[in-house]
């Protein structure tokens, strides 16, 4: 194998490929894997454009500095080592990167980010890019903590099984007081769901400072539990604007016997969120986990961070639920996409799947998985959908789906219940949820008035936009 | 619309006690029951029987009836094992619990036979 040592410095500029570019390259088991699709400058050569993302966002930089030569950048060099078209799009391409896994600190999605996503997405020689996947290799895998406690440890603590658990966020978002907040919250879970949450707006504002609402809401969910016997919880909302502020929220959480608390990942930070996921590993509490701001960044199907990333980052830093989308209700996200970037939260080892956006197998070895949280805009009516699509290892969150029937939350929460129920024992009964919905709904009504009256508020309602950000290989299907 | 009716829950009153999957349907049949055992065996779960009194139903742990039927096929023996449990405790919840030992975790737990709740 070429070596560096005995070369001379010769200053100057050269082409990033002479470097950079390596399709010979046997991938290690220990690499750190990306795939970008990169939309190059008109002129740029693919090779180019592909080394220079490599370089950028390893150990290159713009002009060869004498300093190159006391180390060996072979073995720390980042190398572009394959190029594939886009299925139907010829303004970009996939580029594959490897980076050998000492160029990153253990244990630290932060620093992972720094260099993936840093510097590079600015470069001028490119006109966009974005990260679509990277495979993590099992050995920085292990130096992550990952989910506080993962979905089994959930189960047993929230005694829930057999089925996907029941959530409300809590609406009008703003405004509220502490005491009609909690009120919001005692009514919801009386009906029978299992969580209400935090909108993630809410943190500590005029209104409703943070003690108050913590105190009010955890006064609800101990009368909850006590007047129908199953476990309860309501996601309190400690992110703050400094970490100290937020382990004090997190701390005062604890001490009212709240069995989970909430982190917004993206605005709050992954410092801040892998710090918070390991507290709540040393202090047995749940973490469900909001991700504001992710359409910004993974929205645009050129630019930014596709979100199978971000989850995959997220489950690294740690959580134990993550927003996944719904497919079926009011916010963007494509089924088959959803299906696989809910994979890799869940599962243990997810294959390599075109079909469902996933480009690298990715192993997580004994990392424990997270609940994927669908919510918004979502109600009675797409139980059946949402059971199909998620299964049982998900949250589903009906806010205005909960709040807004006719005879107030208690009444909403015991029709998604009823709807819930029907839905599971229908499909343990080897029916097909999604196809006999309507039959499955219509008749488990008949003895649920709260359900009844709730399907007569939403039928009308759907949300059927196209999606802005399908997968590259469905379009080219289309 | 509908006149709105009041959500009828009290802590006073024991029967508004529930006890997780299941327990905002009405009872389920024997035909149903039946459909869930064959479910838990489907998936290749281990089935077993637990109970509890009703009053003290909030616990991680319930009575053990016997031991889990390890590699238990026969959803009629396994229905049969509920029964028992419940003839014997009559006044008890009887639950119905599928073991993924893979996941170490339970596959599903449902109520199969409700306990007094007065």
């Amino acid at each position: 194998m070429a070596t560096d040592q005995g070369k001379t410095y010769s200053a100057g500029v050269k082409e990033y490929r002479h470097t950079y570019w390596e399709p010979t390259y046997q991938v290690k088991d220990t690499d750190l894997l990306a795939c970008f699709k990169i939309t190059p400058q008109a002129g740029v050569p693919r090779e180019e454009a592909a080394a220079a993302v490599a370089a950028e966002s390893s150990t290159g930089t713009w002009t060869t500095v004498w300093t190159d030569l006391l180390t060996d950048l072979d073995h720390y060099k980042g190398r572009a080592y394959r190029i594939e078209d886009v299925p139907g799009d010829d303004s970009c391409f996939y580029a594959f990167v490897a980076y050998p896994i000492d160029l990153f600190e253990e244990g630290s999605v932060v620093n992972v980010f720094t260099s993936l996503v840093g510097n590079v997405f600015g470069f001028k020689a490119i006109r966009a890019l974005r990260l679509e996947d990277v495979r993590f290799p099992i050995a920085y895998v292990m130096t992550c903590g990952g989910p506080p406690n993962g979905i089994q440890v959930e189960r047993d603590k929230m005694n829930k099984y057999g089925r996907p658990l029941l959530g409300c966020t809590i609406k009008p978002k703003l405004g509220l007081s502490a005491k009609n907040y909690g009120r919001a919250v005692y009514e919801c879970l009386r009906g029978g769901l299992d969580f209400t949450k935090d909108d993630e707006n809410v943190n500590s504002q005029p209104f409703m400072r943070w003690r108050d609402r913590f105190g009010y809401v955890m006064e609800a969910v101990k009368k909850a539990e006590a007047e129908t016997g199953e476990r309860k919880g309501h996601y309190l909302n400690v992110t703050a604007p400094t970490p100290e502020d937020m382990y004090k929220r997190a701390e005062y959480a604890k001490s009212l016997d709240a069995p989970i608390i909430m982190h917004d990942f993206l605005t709050g930070g992954f410092c801040a969120n892998t710090g918070l996921a390991n507290w709540c590993r040393e202090n047995r509490m749940l973490l469900h986990i909001h991700r504001a701001m992710h359409a910004v960044i993974d929205r645009n199907p050129y630019h930014g961070i596709h979100f199978r990333v971000l989850l995959k980052a997220l489950r690294l830093s740690g959580g134990d639920h993550l927003h996944t989308g719904t497919v079926v209700g009011k916010l963007e996200g494509d089924r088959q996409a959803t299906l696989g970037w809910i994979d890799l939260l869940r599962e243990r080892h997810v294959r390599e799947d075109r079909s469902r956006g996933i480009f690298f197998d990715q192993d997580w070895g004994s990392m424990p998985g997270a609940l994927a949280v669908a919510s918004g805009g979502i109600h009675v009516w797409h139980m059946p959908a949402l059971l199909a699509i998620f299964g049982d290892e998900a949250v589903f969150q009906f806010g205005g789906g909960t709040l807004g029937h006719p005879w107030g939350n208690a009444a909403g929460a015991c029709a998604n219940r009823v709807a819930l129920e029907a839905c599971v024992r229908a499909r343990n009964e080897g029916r097909e949820v999604e196809k006999e919905g309507k039959d499955i709904l219509a008749q488990a009504a008949k003895s649920s008035p709260e359900l009844k009256v709730a399907m007569e508020t939403w039928k009308e309602i759907k949300f059927e936009f196209d999606v802005v950000d399908r997968l590259d290989a469905a379009k080219a299907a289309a | 619309m509908s006149e709105i009716l009041e959500y009828k829950s009290r802590l006073s009153d024991p029967r508004s006690r529930k006890f997780e999957t299941f327990s905002y349907l009405p009872p389920l049949s024997k035909a149903e029951i039946r459909k869930q055992v064959e479910y838990i065996v489907a998936r290749g779960w281990n089935p077993a029987v637990e109970h509890a009194e009703p009053s003290h139903a909030g616990g991680a742990y319930w009575y053990m009836w016997k031991l889990p039927m390890f590699g238990e096929r026969d959803v009629d023996r396994i229905l049969a094992e509920a029964e028992a449990c419940h003839k014997a405790n009559p006044d008890d919840h009887v639950r119905l619990v599928g073991y993924d030992n893979l996941r170490q975790t339970q596959g599903t737990a449902m109520v199969v036979y409700r306990g007094r709740m007065d």
